[in-house]
């Protein structure tokens, strides 16, 4: 066991780990950061993406240790500092980008390190991002929808509604 | 998982000091290991973290070589672009998420039979720089999951010459994502190179037919009907040993068109 | 002009943000005090005799609170199937035993052998591969038609055969049916694989079962469509717990697309470990232990012929299917190749003269049961591949074939025992053609064949029977529940609403539809309604949530229930204003004397209702809380028309999905916007079969896709924007709201119109391809395009 400290949402947080523990089982268990959502065990869903130091990641496929000493960001910190969804978040619900709700906390985190790399994707570049983020509800139509509404887009044309 | 004990030593010396401990093992980014270790197919005693070691990261041009760090990621080697076929094939391993994780020297290490980076290091005839010497990739790749690699030893960077051409062509396999065809074609001072991954069965290897075609006319025209031998091709699921040969003769076409 | 509330309103969802902030509460983020955890020891091979199994050093192990197997369970009921299928012969389909931990035998990879429960996960891991377990191997039956061979090995030694049932229907129109085959002037005929399918929620399936000892209470917290229906059957049939002494939560479920509906062994393990071992006891499915533990859908292999007369009228239809049950009856496994499959043979078109049979086979694989459109998109896919393939065979226009044999009048009672209430086939084709852009088509297909791209379009129509279903009617048909649904409404104090339901929201929306229609009706803002579900110790005995019923039956019980409440607020209200109550209208929350300007408010009334002392006590009693049950009349009847266009890659084989168009007629629609989503979502299920996935077993019953490196499931980058249209709106004629359901419709309707759509390009680059079986994987279709 050993102790790890990382900045999570910007309030830091420490705990006892295993050389095994996950860094999705730490904010899960040991936080109580149950948002993040654990969907597979092959890396390949993506309910369980995080930012590590601005960079998106599995957070099912990294070691709690590795993220000793880094800045952690999960869906809880997301909304504005009055409780009010982000621009991401509102643009979700807005076009109606989730249904059952699982995997919207990767997709939000996804998009949102989409979008800082890449203030304005096209359909095909979003389409592409999410490779590594698997909605069963959705058929993905909104989703894709949401982040170019998120970016600024106009949506209004997409396909006949 | 197993447990294990982790550490996470900043110097290439110490890593090699942990890893000489029994049943320690090296972890790069582990977007394949931690899979693995979910599944409790590997017991480690100790991993050792290689992610802590700066001088093992990161993206180097010395002349006319490209020296990238083991631990760099691939999405650093994305945004490289020193190489633009190499940037463009690391830009599509895996998922964003994944590139933000997996490294070069995991990825050559482990030598997944499907995965992206072999067919980069042996189509670009790169060096392998490990903590004890340096091996050509054409001595490097041993079959699937098999490399030179001595136990302990680890990937501290891998040397690439620029090529006066390459292009790097991945057909998904459609639920892994992982190549189930990639041909990486390199034009080089020495000569033509073709690196096929996914395919075979003794892992990535160099199509040597092509690469005779192709050192007299560079250009796709000269591989037409070309393929190589279905035998010792993979045969699974998603495509049958004859399938994978004919996309390798397709993927290396339009490999050979890319470089332009 | 868009409504803003009510009834046709796209409100955003409410449930969003929970969702969109981390604050969801599924299953697995709840812990309970002292909980303790469950890992199953599952078989690794397909078919074996148990001869031993030795726990003595696992017990020893630490952390470990108790290992069971199987003899742990002897005095405990098996899992229970809630359909009975009657054979062709009248005899019931044979019915093998479901033990909740295997006993003697394990019957596919994944059946539970054992189950250690743990302090935590890992140690319950760690004792788990110390259980020492003798496995005698027997050969796995894994082809059904190897399974019905003389000889074959059998699944159930106590059964007869693999056979658990050979289904005709209507039997007694075989001769008429084959009569008209011999005097057709065209028959068609295709053979086709509805593959398996794995469901794949993104939410694993948990279960956590906790027990009080002092109340004798056990809770199951678990992710289900319909905690009632678990409750019943689990307390009733598997573990004898006593309906009062039974709560089961199904809180935030991350999807289910029916493979949540089902009762599982994880389930009542963990309600009876709970009691057994005097703590919680949490399993959490990994994703791995879903595929071989989920129950899988479709898996049919079908012969289907099409007989038409000289005017390419359709005149007979007949089919023969082998359906995989796999190892053991799941809980409604055997309605969904039968009732939810015979009966749609119809499709939309006035056939009339149709025989489907349907043998059911047992097989060493996971247990198959309904999967997103149970049936209907098996009998869908067979019937609109079969009239394209008619079609081309006869050189017309499959959508002139289509509108030449559609169902114009209604009600249209079929040859399969169904009646169409309502539909308007020619005009959702009619909407559809304008969706589509098909005068466009030649153009687009020129430009992907100057690019060295093979073109296709691919058209289908599709009808459902949602709404499931009468209940004297089912009862009829071998289910062994009613299929009603309820709801109470109460009005609080000051005029909010909680309205406690027995549909399960687990995506759909339920908690900002619902109120847009007791909004509706009471003229009041939707927010001052909650839905409540999910609780069987809080929500009246509802069958919950599948076969796209929630608003066609819980939200006609909905309707019920606030009729009754507004009958009554009426008599309050017209005491309140000294008038009859027969005189008082109530309009957007106001109840006035017709033709006055007297009037009361909502909430001055129901404030009566509750502090009654200006009230009419002798003819009515206090407060305001109705129930009602409803029972629908019939199915409901959505139908549509979709078409596809494909580009196909002839140095490949790879697929891609260029345009996507669907019509469809839902009937009343209460949220346009849900009901887009519910569509995409559905289309998006169905190319992943047309395209993508497919659960492969080798031939010793290893599963060869037994996780998403394998399994293909449909990404952002697979499918494209799909263009919707539900403006063709045939009311449904039997329930209140008029409403038909959506959530099956895209997965029901859209893979014939891929396939068709690559046999269509397949064959304009000069193929001779006439059908490629699902998945049209790039592998696939490269051998069909080279055979």
């Amino acid at each position: 066991m050993s102790q790890v400290t990382m900045t999570v949402n910007g309030k830091t947080a420490s705990g006892t780990v295993e050389g095994r523990t996950l860094l999705s089982q730490f904010l899960r268990e040991n936080l109580n950061l149950t948002g993040t959502h654990v969907g597979c065990d092959t890396s390949q869903c993506g309910a369980c993406v995080v930012h590590v130091d601005g960079k998106a990641v599995k957070s099912c496929t990294m070691l709690a240790s590795e993220a000793d000493g880094a800045s952690v960001d999960t869906i809880e910190g997301q909304a504005n500092a009055d409780g009010s969804l982000n621009t991401i978040q509102q643009a979700f619900q807005d076009h109606h980008g989730l249904q059952c709700g699982f995997c919207t906390p990767g997709m939000v985190m996804s998009a949102a390190a989409l979008l800082k790399d890449n203030p304005k994707p096209s359909e095909a570049e979003i389409r592409d991002y999410l490779e590594g983020n698997i909605c069963r509800c959705t058929g993905y139509h909104n989703i894709v929808k949401a982040i170019m509404a998120a970016s600024g887009q106009d949506v209004e044309a997409i396909a006949a509604e | 998982m197993y447990n294990f004990d982790f550490v996470k030593p900043s110097s290439i010396a110490d890593a090699v000091a942990a890893l000489g401990e029994e049943d320690a093992q090296a972890l790069g980014g582990g977007q394949t290991l931690i899979p693995t270790l979910k599944q409790r197919l590997a017991s480690p005693t100790t991993l050792v973290s290689l992610s802590g070691i700066p001088e093992m990261k990161g993206c180097c041009l010395d002349g006319n070589t490209l020296s990238i760090g083991g631990a760099t990621i691939h999405a650093d080697v994305a945004a490289d672009g020193t190489i633009p076929a190499l940037s463009d094939l690391a830009a599509n391993i895996g998922d964003p998420a994944v590139r933000n994780r997996g490294t070069i020297g995991g990825s050559l290490a482990n030598n997944d039979p499907s995965a992206c980076y072999p067919a980069a290091a042996l189509g670009l005839g790169a060096t392998i720089v490990t903590n004890a010497r340096e091996i050509a990739a054409d001595d490097y790749f041993q079959g699937m999951f098999t490399t030179a690699l001595d136990e302990g030893e680890i990937i501290v960077n891998v040397k690439f010459d620029k090529p006066e051409a390459a292009n790097y062509q991945k057909f998904e396999q459609p639920a892994s994502r992982f190549a189930l065809v990639g041909v990486f074609v390199a034009k080089t001072a020495d000569g033509v190179r073709v690196a096929v991954t996914g395919a075979s069965e003794d892992g990535v290897f160099r199509w040597s037919a092509a690469e005779d075609a192709l050192n007299g006319n560079f250009s796709a025209d000269a591989l037409n009907g070309m393929a190589p031998d279905a035998d010792g091709m993979i045969s699974d699921l998603h495509g049958t040993s004859e399938y994978r040969a004919h996309l390798v003769g397709v993927m290396t076409r339009r490999a050979v068109a890319a470089c332009g | 002009m868009p409504k803003d509330h009510g009834i046709g309103a796209s409100p955003k969802r409410r449930e969003d943000v929970r969702f969109l902030t981390g604050e969801g509460n599924y299953t697995d983020d709840m812990n309970i005090h002292g909980q303790a955890y469950v890992h199953f020891l599952r078989s690794d091979v397909a078919h074996a005799t148990i001869t031993g199994i030795d726990t003595s050093a696992a017990e020893a192990m630490p952390g470990v609170v108790r290992i069971f197997t199987g003899a742990d369970f002897e005095g405990v009921g098996g899992l229970p199937c809630g359909w009975q299928v009657t054979d062709k012969h009248g005899e019931p389909m044979q019915e093998p035993a479901h033990p909740v931990l295997a006993q003697g035998k394990v019957r596919h990879v994944g059946d539970p052998i054992a189950a250690v429960v743990a302090d935590s996960l890992e140690q319950a891991r760690d004792a788990a591969e110390a259980i020492e377990v003798d496995l005698e191997e027997l050969p796995a039956v894994v082809d059904m038609k190897a399974a019905l061979e003389e000889g074959a090995t059998k699944v159930h030694d106590d059964l007869t055969s693999n056979l658990c049932y050979d289904w005709g229907f209507v039997e007694e129109a075989k001769p008429e049916v084959d009569a008209a085959f011999e005097r057709a002037a065209h028959v068609t005929t295709l053979e086709l694989v509805n593959q398996r399918m794995v469901a794949n929620p993104m939410e694993p399936r948990v279960a956590i079962g906790d027990y009080n000892r002092a109340t004798d209470e056990h809770t199951l917290y678990t992710t289900s469509q319909n905690p009632h229906v678990i409750r019943l059957l689990m307390g009733a049939f598997v573990l004898g717990i006593p309906e009062h002494k039974l709560r089961v939560v199904a809180p935030d479920v991350g999807g289910g697309f029916g493979t949540k509906i089902f009762h599982y062994a994880e389930e009542a393990f963990c309600t009876f470990a709970a009691k057994a071992c005097n703590r919680p006891v949490k399993w959490t499915s990994s994703r791995s232990e879903a595929f071989m533990s989920d129950a899988h859908g479709r898996d049919h292999v079908t012969k289907i012929e099409l007989a038409l007369d000289a005017d390419n009228n359709f005149i007979a239809l007949r089919t023969d299917t082998l359906a995989n049950m796999g190892a053991y009856l799941s809980t409604f496994a055997p309605s969904v190749p039968t009732w939810l499959h015979g009966t749609l043979m119809a499709g939309n078109y006035k056939t009339p003269l149709i025989h489907v049979n349907v043998r059911a086979v047992f097989t060493n694989t996971v247990p198959v049961d309904a999967y997103r459109g149970a049936g209907r998109p098996e009998a869908t896919f067979q019937l609109e591949r079969v009239i394209d393939k008619a079609a081309r065979e006869l050189g017309v226009d499959p959508i002139a074939l289509r509108r030449q044999n559609f169902i114009t009048e209604f009600p249209y009672a079929t040859p399969v025992a169904v009646e169409y209430d309502t539909g308007d086939y020619h005009g959702t084709m009619d909407a559809l053609e304008r969706l589509m852009d098909r005068d466009g088509f030649a153009a687009r297909r020129a430009e992907s064949e100057a690019r060295g791209k093979l073109r296709g379009l691919g058209v289908n129509c599709y009808i459902e029977a949602c709404g499931i279903a009468p209940s004297n009617l089912v009862g009829q048909l071998g289910a062994r529940a009613g299929l009603y649904d309820a709801a109470t409404v109460r009005v609080n104090a000051t005029g909010s609403i909680s309205v406690m339901v027995g549909a399960h929201s687990h995506g759909q929306g339920h908690e900002t539809s619902f109120p847009q229609v007791v909004a509706d009706m009471i003229g009041i803002d939707e927010s001052q309604i909650d839905i409540v579900h999910g609780d069987s110790s809080k929500i009246p005995f509802g069958m919950g949530t599948y076969g796209s019923r929630s608003i066609a039956v819980c939200g006609s019980a909905m309707v019920r229930a606030t009729e009754k409440i507004i009958s009554k607020a009426k008599k309050i209200a017209a005491h309140l204003l000294e008038a009859s109550d027969a005189d008082i209208e109530l309009k957007d929350g106001q109840f006035t004397v017709a033709g006055t300007d007297k009037s009361v408010a909502w909430g001055d009334v129901t404030l009566a209702a509750y502090v009654p002392h200006n009230y009419p006590l002798e003819d009515i009693e206090p407060g305001l809380e109705e129930t009602a049950f409803y029972d629908p009349a019939n199915f409901t009847y959505p139908s549509g028309a979709y078409a596809c266009e494909v580009e196909v890659d002839p140095d490949t084989g790879k697929v891609t999905i260029e345009r996507f168009a669907a019509a469809d007629d839902f009937g009343n629609i209460i949220n346009p916007m849900i009901v887009d989503g519910q569509v995409h979502g559905g289309i998006g299920q169905g190319i992943g079969q047309a395209l993508l996935e497919n659960c492969v077993y080798d031939s010793d019953g290893q599963l060869m896709t037994g996780s998403y490196m394998d399994y293909a499931m449909p990404r952002a980058d697979d499918v494209p924007f799909y263009a919707v249209d539900h403006s063709s709106q045939t009311p449904c004629t039997h329930n209140p709201l008029g409403v038909k359901g959506c959530g099956e419709a895209g997965a029901i309707g859209s893979p014939p119109s891929v396939i068709n759509a690559v046999v269509d390009a397949l064959q304009s680059g000069g193929h001779n391809v006439t059908h490629i079986d699902m998945p049209a994987s790039p592998a696939r279709v490269w051998a069909a395009m080279n055979q």
